[in-house]
């Protein structure tokens, strides 16, 4: 494998603590080393900003809820395909981009790695389908346990063990890495129709609360000892005053202590916090609640966040939470998608308009700002858009440009049709931070890595980690005098490197790099209980035998990298 | 001594059963019998056994006889034909695995050819209503364990799907619904006295043609309002009953077919469907779906949504991904004679397609892949005999619900055949070098 030399360049490592100082970074054999022989190639990076591959935490960007997007928004393709043109497959799509067109898009901004924020386990193959057929950046995806029959059987009961043995079991399956909760309880009381919109309703039939769930998944996550934490979409999604409800599931994470040998220190992830973060008791007096939830995450080491920030765009709302969709639906009156999946979760899909012109919207891209803006430790604090649900992904560059500029920020809001409503809803106009590149490097590299227990492999510059590397064209030197250079340079790298292998260079695709699907193998000693139950539910209520659920074989997961635990029993 | 194989899926139908167990001979190379699949399924696996099968490629000569040629001069004519088109068609994909079909959209896209499923002469319309109001749906098992009212619209399972019913919607005691058929409330809307109409509690025998009327009378009936006295043929009051059944369920779900899909009105028809059950949705838990007829139909729309965007009817001439059903959809491109070449695979346009469409096919040059012999490779140039996706090589495939399984290989293929996967990648590696890609 050919080695590199990067020199002259601006490095931005928080894993190193290196703060834009111009340092040389080697790369051979696909790692980052202390140095290389004089025939490597040298890459001049000067007057530019350098940084490790970024990170993507949460974006749902293969599986079956992606694709009933694609199929069902032909409209979302309208005037973005793109030819067929060198190493590049035809793409198209906008907040749904096709998979060759997902993977060339995030590698062209610097993202090297991303993990699909929700898989339905009966679905596995085919997000691992769709994972395969996304070049360049490696992919993981979180089944989702939140709503799972045996987990609420397990639960109900205390039973920590076996809900560990059958998560340990599942993720073998699927080739899945974390635990994901969307609306724990919720989407199975959806398949009545029903909702459970506080931590104290109780799931019909199950006898149980999202509560409990969230408790006893966190001490099953910890048990055993998983490179990621519970990541959770909790109840009362996107109502005006869910904010308290946000709170109460957070509380939840009190007493818990982070458990494993990966350097990961929450026991909880709150996804998209800024649908979560709405103060108000209807879309009358909708404000934001940012500041409640955040200062309660800065207050709590062991809780971190990714923000879902409101780009303004046309885009798709897709989630597990099936009852929020039906909702949203009949808010919007757009054309509404539903799938709910045996005995595990549900999703729903609604294309959705955050339109500027309109308070709330222009209120929830406030909010989201103000999550990042108001964050003590931007180590535990992660730039999204929960891809595509409040933006689509390639308006990332766009969300740090309006975190590193308060110019660009006041421009914003100037052009708001409801601007002082906004200013009176929110704490925007009073929020002068600018994020460094430091710190943006923590929230989108650094920091997702070592949430998702993957700090000793990607999110740095450290020597013996990957050579996941992106080159700016940003000299942090010069005084940026339009906040528009900073969307820009974000926009197209200069440099990507994956694993070591040039994969983008002046903002083109060079290589479709070596893409594996990364996935957690946590083998627990064996259960005969849960194997028994395992087997007895695929008799009796699965509608697939046992024996053709397990996404196996090379056409699924081609290149696998299993991180692997040993759990301590 | 003989092997039995379980938990094998049978690649005929939609409903994609993945109990089958076949008897397999010591040598591997024989399959003797099939258990658990209907007739049509175990039909499937046996056919492969049969001794007069066509193993090696054929091309028509100019007297119209055929000649045996090997895979590689078969990739080659492929290749060829494919490389000099203008526009050609590549047509079928609804009986082979996903692999195969990511293949063929790779060639497609390097040789700029019009990519289309059997969507076309079936969920086409379905497709364009999804587009125009979404689709409240759900897995199999959902409708097992909670489904008590189930519609079947314009279909006839009994005969299609034969063990749907079975498996899935009427009989199964599944979590919630565990006294079976007793749970549920079965509603058929045929304007035959099918034989699954026979087993409903309901029948509404619609006039043909007048699906459109009768589910915007179900969705009036649901909110009470006036109707006339007699709608499609049905008397209002039996209207009225049937929809207070459907609104009293717990769980309901729609199926519907071809009755729905291919009759007056076509998408049209389903739009009201979907909105029926959007609908019921405000009294009760309601999903609708379409009962996709080839075992992996619906895989071919989820790969070319997943690479170009669009379910069916993808034009990629342009060397971008085009979407425009009656512009870009195989029967207007063959019937408007737009295409000069022709490539068929795991399809049977010859004994589906208007006439005139496959006179086209016989016209232009045209390759057909097929393990079996059929009315298009009898129209065909070239005839491509195939393993058997299912039975002779495993593959990914999409039942109707979306929901992926992996299909089984059972038993080795004649000796010296290719899979469909095989002999596309050979088409799409000559191609490359032939458009100087490789």
């Amino acid at each position: 494998m050919s080695e590199y030399i990067i020199k002259n360049g601006h490095v931005f490592d928080p894993v190193q603590g290196i703060k834009g100082d111009k340092k040389d970074i080697a790369v051979k054999d696909g790692k980052i080393v202390d140095r290389v022989g004089s025939s490597a190639k040298t890459i001049d990076a000067k007057g530019k900003t350098v940084m490790a591959g970024a990170v993507e935490i949460h974006a749902h960007i293969a599986g079956p809820k992606v694709n009933l997007g694609r199929i069902y928004r032909p409209e979302d393709k309208l005037f973005t395909n793109t030819r067929r043109k060198g190493l590049e497959r035809t793409g198209g799509g906008n907040s749904i981009p096709t998979t060759f067109k997902t993977g060339y898009e995030y590698a062209k901004m610097g993202y090297t790695t991303a993990f699909e924020a929700a898989m339905p386990p009966l679905f596995a193959r085919h997000v691992h389908e769709e994972i395969r057929d996304t070049p360049i950046i490696d992919e993981g995806a979180f089944p989702v346990f939140g709503n799972n029959w045996f987990v609420m059987d397990y639960l109900k009961n205390n039973e920590v063990e076996n809900t560990a043995a059958y998560i340990s079991w599942l993720l073998k399956a699927t080739k899945g890495y974390a635990i994901k909760v969307v609306n724990p309880g919720g989407t199975e009381a959806w398949g009545w129709g029903l909702n459970c919109i506080s931590t104290k309703d109780k799931v019909p039939y199950f006898d149980i609360t999202p509560e409990e769930i969230v408790k006893g998944l966190i001490e099953a996550n910890e048990y055993l000892g998983l490179p990621h934490s519970l990541h959770i979409h909790p109840n009362n999604l996107g109502n005006p005053g869910c904010y308290e409800t946000t709170l109460d599931t957070l509380k939840l994470a009190s007493g818990f202590k982070a458990k494993n040998r990966f350097g990961r220190e929450q026991v909880m992830h709150l996804t998209h916090a800024q649908f979560h973060s709405y103060k108000g008791t209807t879309w009358a007096d909708f404000e934001s609640g940012a500041k409640e939830i955040i200062d309660y995450v800065n207050r709590n080491k062991n809780i971190t966040i990714d923000t879902g920030n409101v780009t303004l765009d046309e885009t798709t709302t897709m989630t597990a939470d099936g009852p929020f969709e039906h909702h949203l639906t009949a808010l919007n009156h757009l054309k509404w998608a539903n799938c709910d999946v045996e005995l595990e979760t549900a999703a729903g899909v609604v294309p959705y308009v955050y339109s500027p012109n309109i308070s709330v919207c222009a209120i929830q891209w406030a909010i989201g700002l103000e999550l990042a803006l108001m964050a003590k430790d931007a180590m535990r604090c992660y730039i999204t858009t929960d891809h595509p649900n409040a933006g689509p992904f390639t308006r990332y560059p766009r969300v740090i440009k309006w975190l590193m500029s308060a110019k660009a920020r006041g421009a914003m809001v100037e052009s708001f049709k409801h601007k002082d409503k906004v200013l009176a809803a929110t704490d925007i106009g009073s929020l002068d931070r600018e994020l460094s590149l430091y710190e943006i490097a923590e929230m989108t590299r650094a920091g997702p890595a070592k949430a998702l227990g993957l700090s000793a492999m990607c999110g740095g510059l450290k020597p013996g980690m990957d050579a996941d590397i992106a080159i700016y064209n940003f000299n942090p030197e010069k005084p940026v005098a339009d906040p528009e250079e900073i969307e820009k340079a974000f926009s197209r790298c200069a440099h990507v490197f994956k694993s070591g292998t040039e994969v983008v260079r002046n903002g083109e695709i060079v290589s479709n790099g070596n893409k594996r699907t990364l996935w957690v193998n946590a083998p627990v000693k064996e259960n005969p209980q849960v194997l028994h139950d395992i087997s007895e539910k695929f008799l009796k209520y699965y509608s697939i035998s046992k024996a053709n659920y397990e996404a196996l074989g090379h056409h699924f997961v081609p290149n696998p990298y299993a991180v692997e635990v040993e759990v301590a029993e | 001594m003989t092997t039995t194989v379980t938990d094998v899926i049978c690649p005929f139908c939609g409903t994609l059963c993945d109990d089958i167990a076949v008897v397999i001979s010591d040598d591997g190379k024989q399959l003797l019998e099939v258990y658990n699949a209907c007739v049509i399924g175990t039909e499937k696996f046996l056919h492969s056994q049969s001794k007069d099968r066509v193993v090696r490629p054929r091309l028509r000569q100019e007297d119209g006889t055929w000649k045996e040629i090997s895979y590689d001069e078969a990739a080659e004519y492929t290749a060829q034909m494919l490389a000099s088109a203008k526009k050609p068609l590549m047509y079928g994909w609804s009986s082979t695995n996903c692999e195969a079909q990511s293949v063929g959209h790779e060639i497609a896209e390097v040789c700029g050819a019009c990519v289309d499923n059997t969507a076309a002469v079936c969920h086409g319309t379905t497709l364009i209503a999804v587009q125009d109001i979404g689709l409240p749906s759900c897995t199999l098992g959902e409708v097992k364990n909670r489904a008590d009212r189930i519609i079947f619209w314009g279909c006839n399972p009994a005969h299609a799907h034969p063990r749907h019913m079975s498996r899935y919607s009427i009989f199964p005691r599944g979590f919630f619904t565990n006294k079976g058929q007793m749970t549920r409330k079965m509603v058929v809307i045929d304007p035959r006295t099918t034989d699954t109409a026979k087993m409903a509690d309901i029948h509404l025998q619609i006039e043909q043609g007048k699906d459109y009327e009768l589910l915007n009378a179900f969705r009036i009936a649901l909110k009470g309002e006036w109707l006339p006295e007699v709608v499609a043929g049905i008397p209002s009051e039996k209207i009225r009953e049937a929809a207070d059944i459907l609104k009293s369920g717990r769980f309901g779900i729609i199926f519907f077919g071809m009755g729905v899909t291919q009759s007056l009105g076509k998408n049209h028809n389903i739009d009201e469907a979907i909105a029926l059950t959007k609908d019921l949705n405000d009294y009760t838990k309601f999903s609708i779906m379409p009962m996709r007829g080839h075992y992996n139909v619906t895989g071919s729309g989820e790969v070319m949504a997943w690479q170009f965007g669009y379910p069916y009817a993808v034009d990629l001439t342009r060397g971008f991904a085009r979407y425009n059903p009656g512009d870009t959809s195989s029967i207007d491109l063959l019937a408007r004679k737009e295409v000069d070449a022709v490539f068929v695979i795991g399809s049977d346009p010859g004994a589906h397609f208007p006439i005139r469409c496959v006179k086209e096919i016989a016209k232009v040059p045209s390759v057909c892949i097929d393990p079996h012999l059929t009315p298009t490779s009898g129209v065909s140039k070239l005839h491509v005999p195939v393993a058997f996706n299912g039975v002779e090589t495993g593959g990914n495939c999409y039942r109707m619900d979306n929901v992926p399984i992996d299909c089984r290989k059972v038993v080795e293929p004649p000796e010296g055949m290719l899979t469909d996967e095989q002999f596309l990648m050979k088409v799409r590696d000559r191609l490359k070098q032939l458009k100087g890609e490789a």
